[in-house]
């Protein structure tokens, strides 16, 4: 308990290649959160967590309970519990938009989608396997063989007038036909947006899988690129919500946890 | 004098597969004929003939979990065979091809018995192995049952395929068939078929006495030695023990049984410890396995004999598959399922998203599948399949706060 006599819970995501920490107080309010673009089996996660304390001007020994969750969920020293982030994105998805019902969470190199309940609970849910083709990983690769930063990818699909096509399903020969198009002096822009469509496709097929409910929610760091947004709402042909909170959403719904384990206990 | 200590059954069970390795190499060192056969051909009739048999899935199945199976299958890579294909084939056709394979040796066949009950695969890999080695391939077509019964046509069509066979090893074993010894046989398969049956029947008790990995293990016999009395004794040993363990209140599991799940498919072999640890950690017991009863089937006569052999994972209609695993599922109480996406089994991983949507429908339970293979342990994650029975755990937390198991 910190100081103040309020209860903070700190959530952890550590991911493939960032480390993301939320701090709540008394399980309602955001107090503080950090991000740290490295991930598991690095400092990442340290820093993080070193980060959104200091800002939320707490020690360690303030903290009522720490929750960890994501690819190195098992590596945070000192976590006094593990969850999946399967269940921590579902949570802090319905913490976001209440009436979610399919949330689609594209990471690093993870791609999820998640089937939730009327209780806000997850039910259901399906995951990329072996390949991270349409992840994070494939959008880095992408932006650097067009030699663009990856967040203005979403501006500039914007500006697209011309139908691109990226076919392969595998980011190393994605890589080569961008490289081909950009040989054949296809304009950037309608590039990214034959990539955008791609990961669409993608993560669509995914989602299909499942089925698609409304409300559907996206969060991960791919919700930022508002070019694959659109893309999937063209795909799926349903509105797709986003929060800028979206890639917090695993350590927002860790907390969130964090908080009823300490309340029950 | 002292009453001798009566012996463990998976003992027993070990001692019983060993001794079909032995039997086949001693037979081959008399310059006899030694066989090859996939799982489920009718077994009963080389054993009448006095033929012995190996098993190469059961091979393949110990090279990989002694972890020879990432270099058995490049070997056949390295052949030219497609990475595609069945691991246990690869395997297989590496070690058929000269490939050394100390994890488990076996003599080299003089003739092959194929049925293609199981899959398809099947009938190219031994089709291979018969050119490598210019040996005689005898073939038991069983097609695909889109039907839910067996029927009369198809009863005669493997009548008239078991006599043709019987004719075939008549002549390569030299021998006349003998109708009471294969009485004798199929008597012994039958009692193997029902001991098997009732040790897995235990899993149905809360909590239960074993580990329903340990039947991963003792399948080996049901599958390579059917046939033999000893077979029967120790599953019927092993019986005893699961019995003797619920009234003592033990198990061979011994951790916390918070949840009971249904394994779908086939053990990756090569990460069983893998498999195990994240289960374990969370206090989930695998009380249901379809790939082990598959083998306890049951005849009384010919004709239920070709039916029994007409009924495997793979050879019978989605209807029944379903109905099959929905059984064991209320059986044995199961909280969930978890399914191994085999990528050297397409066939039973292809029916699976269906099978995966009924089984939430009929049976209310969580249903999670992770991609992996039989004996190739480059198709595994650990990162992943931990992170999908985490995700089974907590989705299995949720579902009894609202309904319990089956």
């Amino acid at each position: 308990m910190g100081n103040d006599g309020f209860s903070y819970t700190l959530g952890i995501d550590v991911g493939s290649t960032s480390s993301k920490c939320v701090v709540l107080k008394d399980g309602k309010e955001i107090v503080s959160k950090a991000l740290v673009p490295f991930g598991a089996g690095t400092s990442g996660p340290e820093r993080a967590r070193k980060e959104v304390l200091e800002q939320a001007g707490l020690l360690e020994t303030d903290l009522s309970y720490t929750l960890a969750t994501g690819y190195g969920r098992n590596m945070v020293e000192g976590a006094d519990a593990q969850m999946s982030e399967l269940s921590c994105h579902a949570r802090g998805a319905c913490e976001l938009f209440p009436d979610v019902r399919t949330v689609i969470d594209i990471g690093g190199q993870d791609a999820k989608v998640l089937r939730i309940n009327s209780n806000g609970m997850m039910e259901n849910f399906v995951m990329n396997d072996k390949c991270a083709a349409g992840t994070g990983r494939f959008l880095e690769v992408m932006a650097r063989v067009l030699e663009v930063d990856i967040n203005e990818m979403a501006v500039l699909s914007a500006r697209s007038e011309k139908k691109v096509d990226i076919s392969s399903t595998c980011t190393v020969f994605a890589e080569s036909e961008v490289i081909s198009q950009l040989s054949n002096n296809a304009d950037k822009c309608d590039i990214i947006s034959g990539i955008h469509r791609s990961v669409a496709g993608r993560t669509g097929g995914l989602a299909k899988r499942l089925g698609v409910l409304p409300q559907v929610v996206m969060t991960g760091g791919v919700a930022r690129n508002a070019g694959v947004v659109k893309a999937l709402e063209e795909e799926l042909k349903v509105p797709i919500f986003t929060s800028p909170l979206a890639q917090y959403a695993g350590a927002l719904g860790a907390a969130l946890f964090g908080w009823q384990k300490y309340i029950r206990n | 004098m002292e009453q001798e200590e009566k012996k463990a059954a998976k003992i027993m069970l070990r001692e019983v597969v060993d001794q079909v390795y032995q039997e086949a190499w001693d037979a081959k060192k008399r310059g006899e004929p030694v066989g090859w056969s996939s799982s489920k051909f009718p077994a009963e009739i080389a054993e009448t003939l006095g033929l012995k048999v190996c098993y190469p899935e059961n091979q393949a199945a110990a090279v990989a979990a002694k972890h020879g199976g990432q270099r058995m299958c490049e070997a056949a890579e390295g052949m030219g065979y497609s990475n595609d294909i069945c691991a246990y084939a690869r395997i297989s056709l590496a070690y058929a091809a000269g490939e050394e394979a100390e994890e488990k040796p076996m003599p080299q066949p003089d003739f092959l018995l194929c049925c293609n009950n199981i899959c398809n695969c099947m009938t190219k890999w031994y089709e291979n192995i018969a050119r490598m080695h210019n040996i005689p391939l005898i073939m038991f077509d069983i097609p695909y049952n889109n039907e839910t019964e067996v029927s009369e046509e198809s009863v005669a069509y493997l009548k008239g395929q078991f006599y043709d066979v019987i004719g075939q090893l008549e002549a390569i074993s030299s021998r006349k068939w003998d109708e009471e010894r294969f009485e004798e046989v199929c008597k012994n398969s039958n009692r193997t078929a029902k001991a098997w049956l009732k040790a897995c029947s235990y899993c149905q008790y809360e909590p239960s006495p074993l580990s329903g990995f340990d039947l991963f293990n003792h399948m080996a016999d049901v599958v390579t030695a059917r046939c033999k009395p000893e077979t029967a004794e120790a599953f019927e040993a092993l019986a005893e023990e699961y019995e003797q363990a619920v009234k003592d209140g033990t198990s061979t599991w011994r951790y916390d049984e918070n949840y009971r799940i249904m394994f779908e498919g086939i053990p990756c072999w090569p990460v069983l410890r893998t498999l195990f640890t994240p289960l374990k950690n969370k206090g989930i017991n695998t009380t249901a396995v379809v790939y082990a009863p598959a083998f306890g089937f049951v005849f009384n006569n010919l004709e239920e004999m070709m039916k029994a052999y007409y009924k495997a994972p793979n050879s019978v209609c989605l209807e029944t598959g379903v109905k099959w695993r929905e059984g064991i599922c209320r059986e044995n109480k199961v909280d969930g399922v978890l399914v191994h996406y085999n990528r050297s089994c397409k066939p039973w991983s292809g029916y699976m998203p269906e099978m995966e949507r009924r089984f939430r429908k009929d049976l209310g339970i969580p249903v999670v599948g992770f991609d992996g293979d039989q004996a190739d342990p480059r198709n595994f994650s650990e990162a992943q399949y931990t992170t999908r029975v985490d995700g089974l755990f907590e989705l299995m937390e949720e579902n009894k706060k609202g309904r319990g198991s089956v």
